[in-house]
């Protein structure tokens, strides 16, 4: 079906073991939270979240051996798939917690919104491909790739996921700034956006407004927003330096923090760990994006680096925003914490992510034309 | 073309690259230093919040004190009240253990309902209430059955429990909720939502004694306020018990003998009752609905209940067997809440059930006095035993008469036989010869006029008129006219029953000068302090009181009961509350008891027992109950008889 000058057994040889075991020890730091999480047991999220990591770490090095020209020539089916889902959960998609974001496909249930976040990266690093700088710089060349981005925005907005929203709205804005896309134009677009936000409210659900104006007026609202924000610092603060010790913190395991399997799980490791565990487990990300950053540098294809650096920062955004929020420094938008917090759809989403990082780095050599051959 | 647009796109990239690089580092950085803000600059006090999270301090109730009488009589308590509770989370099957339940205790199918809905409700953990008020032997079937009903739990609360109600309310006092203005005082127990506070009384008084302390404890809790584990903290600490000198059976007959008066206690569904009822005046009926119980006087006709106080003392130490006053109200509905409406009923009753008369009821003294004025002569020398005076039935002095009751005059008289028939001519004249100021300085020896020291709040000083005082007060100079009516004990002069029942004591336990306390404390074991007054000057006074109820012209004489009764000695007192009006005497017929209930006389009995070796001594005030030999004189005499009789039966009222 494809051509590959090497063959699989080479291929995994030449896979960075660095990079693989980072996310093995940081999907472990995960396990430990969420045995914590459950005051010290293995079931509900514990074992579950390990047996979603072997399939997730078995994806991974799967899609790493496959020829990134592969995923080049099928990246527009895999859009149209995943935006044909979109579509599907806006019409007849599961209600949970006030939003329509999954779809029960038997087997399991299903997020297309998730999936997007990976298949916009790889659908815009192919429309990129190719391009040369002063094609970049025209304004029609630019209708596609906006709408590509667009359709699903205002789709996933609808369900209404901001989180997902943003990191889509926000990767693709990477891979436009180092596609070539001139940089006044993102002045422009930003003026825009700003213009345009008092008209947007009103389109924001009651809980999205809330949670906005809890961010910028946190003592407002004690019972219910400002009080998972006010209780996770209080969780972190009160965790000091070296924390409160494995299975000790008092606001995670007295329930006093919310969610924090899931969303609140950096605050959990920041209360037992302090300040060092949360530096330290910083660091092991940021070693992954550093390592994202050389792959990039180093692919030989405008796709390879557009890619790699896709996935890079759409890994940056999760952490970013979702310790951003646990701490305070920006509204909750619901954005779980790669490889540590529960659920099966995020940790599959930056699985792939990932392999598709190590695919490019394992396939840098590669030339990759403008259709994919 | 295609090499150089590649190299060119890379360089734009590598450069972007680069800037995209700084941006996540800065971003980084922004998230390291807030954690390190939060972690370490402020770390300390977020650690403080984050105990206030985890710990709550639990406040331990103290037990109130008890209030008992001389016997250990309860008359403040506290009742246990007990709860079946269930808790959903340590049973598997809520229905299950609710029929289980309802087997061994009897349980409405509604209650079932509500609690089947309210587990729903509530937190796994919480407790809900499925019975209330559990006798002790469903309790006990509970315990028994325990193993067998999972989840569920007893819980215990105190009531404070008045059995005696509106018999002793006056001393007692009551327990209600805690206001604002009292929440502010500092204790933390008295923000509590179910915490009572002692509103008047002993409850009042000795609010803090009885209170006793709170302790607490620290508990660990999570988010949803289930406890966790608890620490250890301090203990509460009950309050004190205070015991009485009361004794509370003799409160009781005494409260109920005055409330009868002269009339009968019929029950309702009684034939006389019944034909008095179809009779009575629809105002007197409105003041007999709910009732079981009817008083019909001796002409079949329904009359209320009699208001008043009663005090019997211990001559010998002051302490106080008996003081009541009526009518009462039940302290019980206040500790549960009153109603405004319940409220109105008490605050607008005409007889004043708020207040101890016993203690703050002035009424003046009338015949009562006469006991005074004559230890005064005697003490003075300026009249003997023997002194006589014409009693033509009035005294003239300028233009005024000064009646006495007895309008056709006792003649000559004596001074033992002027008490024994109450002569008020007698003391016009004795009051005349001796002045105001001897008087006033032997009232005032006797306990009138001042505060006795009771330790009790609420005493009322009364009044004896002085020279200075009437001077200092209307401006007027002192009359004579004013020095003969204080000789009968009208006029200026006012005194509570407290003050009566001390004078009395005074006069007949020796001139000692006992001092009337109603709590039990080792001080009040002290000898009293004697006088200094002729000891047969008093016993003359005893003599005389002992011929009023006994000598076959006394004015008590109907009191002095038959051959096997026990003696009696004691004296009876007419207060006017409004002057006879020259009319009104000439018409030569009028009658108490055709004035409205306000404008009767006041009827009053002071008296002792035994007579050799005076022991008890009482005052009884029946407000507008007419003469002081109608309505006092008669109660008084069956309370000191049931005194007696009481004390020769136990012979145990050693108690200080």
């Amino acid at each position: 079906m494809y051509e590959s000058n090497l063959i699989i057994a080479r291929k995994l040889l030449s896979l960075n073991w660095f990079v693989v075991f980072l996310v093995i020890a940081i999907s472990a730091v995960g396990c430990l939270m969420l045995y914590s999480a459950a005051n010290g047991s293995w079931s509900p999220w514990a074992y579950h979240h390990f047996i979603r990591f072997g399939i997730g770490m078995t994806i991974m090095l799967s899609i790493a051996v496959v020829d990134i020209r592969f995923w080049m020539r099928n990246a527009y089916l895999g859009y149209m798939i995943i935006l044909f889902f979109l579509v599907l959960v806006d019409l007849m998609g599961k209600i949970d917690m006030g939003a329509k974001r999954w779809i029960d496909l038997r087997l399991f249930h299903f997020q297309p919104s998730e999936a997007m976040k990976i298949c916009l990266v790889l659908a815009l690093s192919r429309y990129f491909n190719g391009l040369t700088y002063e094609e970049v710089g025209n304004k029609l060349k630019l209708i596609i790739p906006l709408l590509m981005v667009g359709i699903p925005v205002f789709l996933v907005l609808k369900e209404p996921d901001l989180g997902t929203a943003l990191i889509m709205i926000a990767e693709s804005a990477a891979i436009f700034f180092l596609a070539g896309v001139r940089i006044w134009k993102f002045f422009a677009f930003i003026t825009i956006a700003i213009l345009s936000f008092p008209l947007s409210w009103r389109f924001l659900r009651a809980y999205q407004q809330n949670r906005i104006l809890t961010f910028f007026n946190p003592d407002s609202n004690h019972t219910s927003t400002g009080y998972h924000i006010l209780q996770s610092k209080i969780a972190l603060g009160s965790g000091g330096i070296f924390g409160k010790g494995f299975l000790k913190g008092s606001q995670s395991h007295l329930n006093f923090l919310p969610e924090k399997q899931t969303d609140f799980i950096f605050t959990m490791l920041a209360e037992e760990f302090g300040m060092v565990g949360a530096y330290c487990l910083i660091g092991l990300y940021v070693l992954i994006l550093a390592y994202g950053f050389s792959v990039a540098m180093r692919s030989c294809s405008q796709f390879g680096r557009l890619l790699a650096l896709g996935i890079t920062t759409t890994l940056f955004l999760y952490l970013f925003i979702n310790i951003a929020m646990v701490i305070g420094l920006i509204p909750i938008v619901g954005v779980p914490l790669p490889m540590l917090s529960y659920g099966g759809t995020a940790m599959l989403t930056i699985m792939i992510g990932l392999g598709l990082l190590l695919g490019v780095s394992v396939h840098r050599y590669v030339r990759v034309s403008h259709y994919g051959y | 073309m295609f090499r150089a647009n590649e190299q060119n796109i890379r360089k734009v990239f590598t450069r972007r690259a680069f800037m995209l690089a700084c941006g996540k580092v800065a971003l980084i950085g922004t998230l390291g230093a807030k954690l390190y803000n939060l972690q370490v600059v402020e770390g300390e006090r977020y650690e403080l919040l984050s105990l206030n999270n985890q710990f709550i301090s639990e406040i331990i109730l103290p037990v109130r004190g008890r209030i008992f009488d001389r016997h250990g009589v309860a008359l403040a308590d506290n009742q246990d009240i007990f709860q079946v509770a269930i808790v959903r989370e340590r049973t598997k099957d809520v229905c299950a253990t609710l029929s289980a339940l309802s087997s061994i205790i009897e349980i409405k199918e509604w209650d079932i309902k509500r609690v089947l809905e309210d587990v729903k409700r509530s937190h796994a953990f919480t407790p809900v209430i499925v019975r209330k008020n559990l006798t002790r032997q469903e309790i006990d079937r509970v315990a028994v059955n325990a193993p067998y009903l999972p989840g569920i739990c007893i819980n215990v609360n105190y009531l404070r429990r008045y059995p005696f109600s509106d018999i002793v309310v006056h001393i007692i006092g009551y327990v209600a909720a805690v206001s604002e203005e009292e929440q502010l005082t500092g204790d933390p127990v008295l923000r509590l939502p179910n915490f009572r506070i002692g509103k008047s009384g002993l409850e009042k008084m000795h609010e803090l004694e009885i209170r006793g302390k709170a302790g607490w404890r620290k508990v660990e809790v999570n988010a949803l306020g289930k406890v966790i584990r608890k620490l250890p903290g301090d203990e509460s600490k009950a309050g004190c018990d205070i015991n009485l000198t009361l004794d509370i059976n003799l409160q009781r007959f005494a409260a109920e003998r005055l409330v009868r008066g002269n009339a009968k206690l019929l029950l309702i569904n009684d034939p006389r009752a019944q034909r008095a009822l179809t009779q009575a005046a629809p105002a007197i009926l409105d003041y007999y609905t709910d009732q079981q119980t009817v008083l019909v006087n001796s002409n079949g006709r329904l009359v209320e209940a009699e208001s008043g106080a009663v005090v019997v003392i211990d001559v010998r130490n002051g302490a106080l067997l008996v003081m009541a006053s009526l009518p009462g109200y039940d302290p019980n509905q206040f500790n549960k809440g009153l109603s405004s409406k319940e409220w109105g009923k008490i605050l607008n009753n005409p007889r004043g059930p708020l207040n101890n008369k016993a203690l703050s009821g002035q009424y003046p003294p009338g015949s009562t006095f006469k006991m005074l004025v004559m230890l005064a002569a005697l003490e003075s020398g300026k009249a003997k035993m023997d002194t006589k005076f014409y009693c033509p039935g009035y005294l003239s002095l300028g233009n005024t008469r000064f009646h006495c009751w007895l309008h056709y005059g006792h003649g000559w008289i004596d001074m033992e036989e002027s008490i024994a028939q109450s002569c008020d001519v007698y003391y016009y004249d004795l009051a005349h010869r001796i002045g105001i100021d001897c008087i006033a300085n032997i009232a005032k020896r006797f306990g009138l006029g001042k505060v006795t020291g009771l330790d009790l709040p609420g005493e009322c000083a009364g009044l004896i008129p002085t020279r200075e005082w009437k001077l200092a007060t209307t401006g007027v100079p002192w009359q004579i006219g004013d020095t003969l009516v204080a000789g009968i004990g009208q006029g200026f002069d006012t005194v509570t029953p407290l003050q009566l029942a001390l004078m009395t004591a005074r006069l007949v336990n020796g001139g000692k000068a006992v001092v009337p306390h109603i709590k039990i404390s080792s001080s009040s074991n002290q000898p009293a302090e004697d006088m200094g007054i002729n000891k047969n000057h008093l016993d003359a006074v005893c003599m005389a009181m002992y011929q009023a109820v006994n000598s076959p012209r006394g004015i008590a004489r109907k009191i002095r009961g038959d051959k096997n009764d026990i003696k009696i000695a004691g004296k009876t007192g007419t207060a006017q509350v409004r002057r006879i009006s020259i009319n009104e005497r000439s018409a030569g017929h009028y009658n108490e008891n055709n004035k409205p209930w306000r404008y009767r006389d006041h009827s009053l009995f002071v008296g002792f027992v035994p007579l050799n070796t005076p022991r008890y001594a009482i005052s009884v005030v029946v407000e507008h109950g007419t003469a002081g030999l109608y309505a006092a004189a008669p109660i008084g005499a069956d309370i000191l008889r049931e005194v007696m009789r009481v004390d020769f039966r136990h012979d145990r009222f050693n108690v200080v």
